[in-house]
């Protein structure tokens, strides 16, 4: 490839080989070099403005900045003489001249790029020619934002930030203000409150100065020199998993940077950089707790774990061990969820162990199973970027993966990719999409075979894809043929003229990729909606290379290896049957106990077994299924019924405080381990501090009821429990913990130690018996529930940018909460109006399952008829109203549709 | 005329920000955007809030804050400098009793510089409004402040 062709250039007579098209001063600092430069940012385009960077090249006029010169074969450069250091100093002086060298009480005391030149060019105060122009500089000091704080003071005007804002994150908030001078960095009009600006803080990090710094959301301001030590770990909040850096002083977490490596280059969103601070929360749980009297009582872990072990051997003894359901969780470690599995499974003797992929990409798992013969994302985040068309729908990325929005901006944005958003609400992707498909809520298979009728009858499909790497095509076309863009339009009310333009689009495109979370799967049609874009990339042979696939964007950070390592009824591990008797068997050897044959209980399933009087204890390791599921009322009363309830968890949440034993867990950053992100990556957590009081790490927790139940599963350290794994787990077998630690992060299937992990499925074949992917025939089926005349309007339910989950991390931060403070709902203009609501009145959502009072707001992202409440606050929780119908498939209630009537409060 | 009918004339493209800004300016009577004009006129380009913001306060046409009924602007480029611009202005600054930048307590101007007028002939000059006037001396400033204060009590 011609850019990667080698040049040889000399920079002050030593000869260096380069990449053709290599940013000069890149090739001059890697080779060490040290060319001065203030506004160069590696990351992205270079400015050429600070000119500190000025360089002479033979048979170039004039000193050039090396930064905006590109390599060429045989170019000599004097980087170093006395002119051009003179020149540097010169410059140097200038910026000093604007700058409020107040070091002594600068955060970037000490690492800070300004301050380091200045002292390499010995520009004392007292030694600078020019006088100091502080007085005529207008300044500037910006701290409206929740999170970092502008000093135009300390801006050296750089432009660094700007451009980190747009060219990494997509979003471009920032600008240049005013002139000369006066310039200075602006967000927003008035201040930086007043923008769009979401604090992910890439411009930050980016910050050459001290001009913008992180507010002191943990607690003290620091300097990177006050620091004790830095720990890289994995981001505890969404899927993505992103490295992040965690500053640690006196054991607190005191600051977070974004690490530059796989999968996210150093970036972060809000939630990483700046809400971690739920670590160090007075609420966080320190001891064990057992229910006396109505009341919680400090116990000692002797006595909480003698409680536990005898009830839940009393139980299981008296009622059998289906009468004990649990539920693991996504936000735990791999091998935690393989402990607790485990431990249900070869301890208690059930199969009834789930956790909430149940109510995210249950249907996914099913799905993709059917079609393809994996349930995961196919590719990688990264590969987004060379996608020419990105299909998204159902996910709401900016707000739900944040760092994955910024590949697929910047795709759009600076790699020509065109991207068609399929979604109900305006979201803000629309701003970036060439085509939006406004479909009803609960019309998606329509809507995907509409665009999959105007491809077959185009042409457009990859017929030698279908003919060598499918089967079942037949019965699923003869569903196609109806769907003609006229019908399409009839069911979803997307006007035909789009659906041909984006059917065209994604047909014709040479690497498509399809992006998807909860609005596809929180249906009693998951699974259905699922298959159907399944079958849409099938059709079009967009699956099994790069940059193409369908990719599920899974919603908390260890989801994917939840599943992975069989936290669910009906697998064991890998994805390995229960009900396969050689699967069955292995365990069975590796374990020593027998273990059970038949699938076990979903998460909706069990709370109803609960109310039927089936299920007599749970154990819930870190899942509050009191907000996060369906129909709340009947949550609620099933945990008042069952016999026993043991709760482990970080916080005393709304589902702890049900429990009879609240068992107290050490936090992301207490314990080691590791996550499986949504690319099927898996992604070390490194211990950084000591779990507060006496909580100790859930894998722990589990071990030690286990052993008192006689159990004894022999793990001295997660090493041990990842050689397990290794064991009995054939796509994690060569993601062994020595390479783990080396730093590979290693992307499943990966069956030996020497293999290199796969970045995208199904290559050559698939992952069915048959290696073939299998077309499924899908036709429209409406949601459980639509608008009638009683329950007018149409309910959606999803997750915002500044909250996670059920909020037990989010509201315990110091910054989150001033971005987004409670609960609200999503509502049409018009249909305000209609009902006489002002903006911003308290009004009383119904469904038929239950009842909440909660804030409107006008907003233009709804349709009329429509309206979306974020699923996170408990005092509103949108799960009160939600339906609890279920996928027959997948068992994924439908989260996204239901009916409701909106009153106002006299 | 309200900003939305000013909208309305244009596409909403990237390349109509400035006219849209100029003409926005020009049905405002205080003479200047406001935060809510930028605002919209952002939200109708599809453009953030501070790349608007970010042109109106450097294009020397446009303003973001209150100005004098009357903007006199000194041409600092070179032909205006060698001619004795620096003399006009430090003029202006006693006659007037403000800096560069300010505007006189009565509300009547606001002084500031400018670059080239391409009216390099008659230097030094300066822009009052949209009238230039050139060949500057100390006295022909004092009579062409003088008219300007004499039309507004009339």
């Amino acid at each position: 490839m011609s850019s990667k062709e080698m040049v040889t250039i000399h920079i002050d007579g030593k000869e260096i080989h380069a990449p053709r098209g290599a940013s000069l001063l890149k090739v001059a600092r890697d080779n060490g070099i040290d060319i001065p430069g203030l506004c160069y940012y590696e990351k992205v385009s270079p400015t050429g403005s600070c000119r500190l960077c000025v360089v002479k090249i033979d048979g170039r006029p004039g000193l050039v900045p090396s930064c905006m010169v590109q390599v060429e074969d045989g170019m000599k450069v004097t980087a170093f003489d006395d002119e051009i250091e003179s020149v540097r100093r010169g410059i140097l002086e200038m910026i000093l001249a604007e700058h409020d060298d107040d070091c002594i009480n600068c955060e970037k005391n000490g690492s800070c790029e300004l301050q380091d030149l200045a002292f390499r060019y010995n520009l004392g105060r007292e030694l600078r020619t020019l006088p100091s122009l502080l007085d005529v500089v207008p300044k500037i000091y910006d701290d409206s934002s929740p999170v970092l704080i502008y000093d135009s003071h300390k801006c050296i005007k750089c432009g660094r930030c700007i451009k980190a804002c747009f060219e990494i994150q997509g979003k471009g908030v920032l600008s240049f203000a005013g002139k000369g001078l006066g310039e200075y960095v602006v967000a927003g009009i008035e201040n930086w409150a007043d923008s769009a600006c979401d604090g992910c803080g890439e411009c930050v990090q980016a910050c050459p100065t001290g001009a913008l710094v992180e507010k002191p959301v943990y607690g003290v301001r620091v300097r990177e020199i006050d620091v004790d030590r830095k720990v890289v770990t994995t981001c505890p909040y969404c899927g993505v998993g992103c490295q992040l850096e965690l500053w640690i002083k006196d054991d607190r977490i005191v600051k977070v940077r974004g690490y530059d490596d796989i999968p996210n280059r150093g970036s972060t969103c809000v939630k990483g950089r700046f809400g971690l601070d739920f670590v160090h929360s007075p609420d966080r749980l320190k001891y064990p707790l057992i229910k006396k009297d109505g009341k919680f009582v400090e116990v000692s872990w002797e006595e909480a774990l003698d409680y536990v072990a005898s009830r839940l051997s009393e139980i299981r003894d008296k009622y059998g061990p289906d009468a004990i359901a649990g539920l693991s969780s996504a936000k735990c470690t791999n091998e935690e969820n393989f402990v607790f599995q485990k431990f249900m499974r070869a301890v208690i003797g059930t199969n009834s162990v789930d956790h909430c992929a149940r109510l995210c990409h249950a249907s996914t798992i099913a799905g993709l199973v059917r079609a393809f013969g994996s349930g995961a994302m196919t590719n990688s985040i990264e590969e987004f970027l060379n996608a020419d068309v990105i299909f998204i729908t159902g996910s709401n990325t900016t707000e739900t993966h944040p760092v994955t929005a910024t590949y697929i901006k910047r795709a759009v944005l600076f790699h020509n990719a065109k991207l068609i958003v399929a979604d109900p609400r305006r979201i803000d992707l629309v701003d970036y999409a060439t085509v939006w498909l406004q479909q009803r809520n609960g019309t998606d298979v329509a809507l995907f075979n509409g665009l999959m009728h105007v491809i077959w009858k185009e042409g457009l499909m990859d017929e030698e894809f279908i003919r060598s790497r499918t089967e079942g095509f037949d019965e699923f076309i003869k569903v196609i043929e109806k769907f003609t863009p006229e019908k399409t339009e009839e069911i979803t009310d997307v006007p035909k003229e789009k659906i041909i333009e984006a059917a065209r689009l994604y047909g014709s495109a040479e690497r498509a990729s399809i992006v998807y979370a909860m609005g596809i799967t929180q249906h009693v049609t998951g699974t259905d909606n699922v298959l159907s874009l399944a079958n849409m990339a099938l059709l079009t042979g967009n699956v099994g290379r790069e940059s193409t696939g369908v990719n599920p964007l899974r919603g908390q950070n260890n989801v994917q290896g939840a599943c992975d390592l069989g936290a669910l009824p009906n697998v064991f591990p890998g994805y390995q049957k229960v009900t396969d008797p050689n699967a069955r068997r292995k365990f069975e050897e590796a374990w020593g106990v027998k273990l059970p044959e038949e699938p076990g209980l979903t998460v909706v399933e069990m709370m109803y077994a609960a109310t039927q009087g089936k299920v007599k204890a749970m154990y819930f390791m870190g899942e509050n299924p009191v907000i996060s599921d369906p129909n709340i009322p009947h949550v609620k009363e099933a945990l008042e019924v069952v016999e026993f309830l043991v709760v482990q968890d970080i916080f005393l949440t709304e589902t702890a405080q049900y429990a009879d034993v609240v068992l107290p867990a050490a936090s992301f950053a207490e314990k080691n381990g590791t996550y499986t992100n949504t690319e099927r990556r898996v992604l070390w957590v490194q211990k950084a501090i000591d779990p507060p009081g006496e909580a100790k790490p859930d894998w722990v927790i589990v071990q030690d009821v286990a052993r008192k139940m006689g159990y004894d599963m022999g793990y001295s350290s997660v090493k041990d429990i990842i050689d397990e794994i290794n064991r009995l787990v054939p796509i994690y077998a060569g993601i062994t913990y020595e390479r783990i630690r080396n730093g590979e992060k290693l992307q499943w299937p990966c069956p030996s130690p020497e293999h290199p992990g796969t970045k995208y499925l199904y290559k050559d074949r698939f992952n069915r018996p048959n290696g073939l992917g299998k077309f499924h025939p899908v036709d429209f089926i409406p949601p459980a529930e639509w608008p009638d005349e009683e329950y007018p309007f149409l309910l959606s339910t999803g997750r915002i940018l500044y909250h996670f989950h059920t909020t037990s991390m989010t509201r315990r931060t110091q910054a989150l909460p001033q971005y987004v403070e409670g609960p609200y709902m999503e509502m049409h203009p018009d249909d305000m109006k209609k009902l006489g609501i002002e903006d911003g009145e308290v009004v009383r959502v119904v469904s038929r399952r239950g009842e909440i009072k909660i804030k409107a707001i006008a907003s233009g992202r709804v349709y009329s008829g429509s309206v979306f409440i974020p699923f996170h606050f408990a005092e509103a929780a949108a799960n009160m109203l939600t339906n609890d119908a279920l996928d027959p498939i997948s068992k994924i209630p439908e989260l996204k549709v239901a009916a409701v009537r909106i009153e106002k409060i006299e | 005329m309200s900003i939305d009918n000013v909208l309305k004339k244009f596409e909403p493209l990237p390349e109509n920000l400035l006219p849209i800004l100029k003409e926005v300016q020009e049905t405002r009577p205080e003479g200047y955007l406001t935060p809510d004009d930028l605002r919209k006129v952002a939200k109708y380009l599809h453009m953030s809030y501070a790349r608007v913001y970010g042109v109106a306060s450097y294009c020397s046409a446009l303003r973001v804050v209150p100005k004098g009924m009357h903007i006199i602007q000194v041409c600092d480029s070179p032909a205006c400098q060698l001619m004795g611009a620096t003399t006009v202005l430090e003029e202006l600054k006693s006659l007037l009793g403000i800096s560069e930048g300010e505007t006189t307590p009565d509300g009547l101007f606001t002084l500031e510089t400018t670059s080239c007028l391409g009216v390099c002939g008659v230097a030094p000059a300066m822009v009052v409004d949209e009238d230039v006037w050139g060949n500057l001396t100390p006295d022909k400033i004092r009579q062409i402040i003088e008219s300007y204060r004499e039309e507004e009590t009339r």
